[in-house]
């Protein structure tokens, strides 16, 4: 199964621009195992990002996990205030607490523009980057949160795998 | 299993504790069949989530999807409540196994269904059909490449 689209400029990037390793996550902020997966992959840049391109893409699943999406929105909303990876990590290392309410809470704490960041929430366009986020992992394969593509390729193992795969590859 | 080109065999099959479905209403519609083993078990749950985040996705392509595994009405309304579904769940309980063994999916060391997925079109034709592993959520890039197909 291969990744449909190529990772591009409207792609959130972390580490190496132009690593020849590049990693793409699909994630949902409130899927517990995207939770634990999410120490590991911090690891992972810490130990290697300088050799790695790391990508998030959006992969809420709405209906079981009612912030998932909301979530993904509001990341998207702090992208535009060049806080996307912030609010990432944000969420994850709060995961428990995620709700409407502590997602403004985080706005505020970031520092966040807050006449800004209110009229980009009503952007149709933060939506729109979800859903093709979304359906991108579906044509590309994914089946579940986390999944995670290498080079283009799924990766069928957990963030664990991926740790243990980059500390062999990466010299 | 039953494989492209096959005539879709018709069931008759309850959807809700009062209500059945029968699949030869549906023509003039795509359906997806989705049998899977078990409610309850983890990577159907998984499948079965994935599939109702993606009902917009179907309908674009004009295709009605169907859960289907031997479990009761009743155990159908109880996961589906728990996870959200918006979809029908169909038991296939009485005789067990009765329509997944005409396509060609039960597993008779089991008792239950095989994780398969078939993509019918309007006129109640096969046009794909796929066995997962068990243990393997096969995701949805296979049905809308079906859908995309016909």
């Amino acid at each position: 199964m291969s990744l449909k689209p190529t990772v591009s400029k409207t792609d959130h990037i972390l580490g190496k621009k132009d690593a020849s390793i590049v990693i793409v996550e699909y994630g949902d902020y409130q899927c517990p195992y995207c939770g634990a997966a999410y120490p590991i992959l911090k690891e992972m840049m810490q130990n290697y990002g300088k050799q790695i391109k790391f990508v998030f893409r959006n992969f809420p699943l709405s209906e079981m996990h009612q912030y998932a999406r909301p979530a993904a929105i509001v990341a998207e909303a702090a992208a535009l205030q060049g806080k996307f990876w912030e609010m990432h990590d944000a969420i994850y290392e709060n995961q428990r607490l995620l709700s409407e309410p502590f997602l403004l809470e985080l706005v505020e704490k970031l520092e966040l523009d807050p006449h800004q960041f209110n009229v980009d929430i009503k952007k149709s366009e933060l939506a729109t980057k979800v859903d093709s986020d979304f359906e991108s992992g579906i044509l590309s394969g994914v089946n579940g949160t986390p999944s995670f593509f290498v080079n283009g390729r799924k990766f069928n193992a957990g963030a664990e795998d991926l740790l243990q795969l980059m500390s062999e590859i990466v010299k | 299993m039953l494989k492209k080109n096959d005539v879709a065999p018709d069931f008759t099959l309850f959807a809700t504790p009062d209500q059945k479905i029968t699949l030869s209403e549906f023509k003039g519609k795509n359906v997806i069949l989705a049998f899977y083993p078990a409610d309850w078990s983890p990577v159907c749950s998984d499948q079965m989530a994935l599939y109702n985040e993606m009902l917009k996705y179907f309908k674009k392509y004009d295709a009605t999807i169907f859960g289907i595994s031997v479990d009761s009405k009743w155990c159908h309304m109880a996961f589906s409540q728990s996870r959200n579904l918006h979809f029908p769940l169909l038991a296939d309980f009485e005789p067990k196994g009765d329509t997944s063994k005409k396509y060609g999916v039960y597993n008779e060391i089991e008792g239950e269904c095989n994780r398969a997925l078939f993509v019918i079109d309007k006129e109640g034709i096969i046009q794909w059909s796929y066995l997962s592993p068990m243990a393997v959520n096969p995701g949805a890039d296979g049905i809308l490449e079906a859908l995309e197909k016909l």
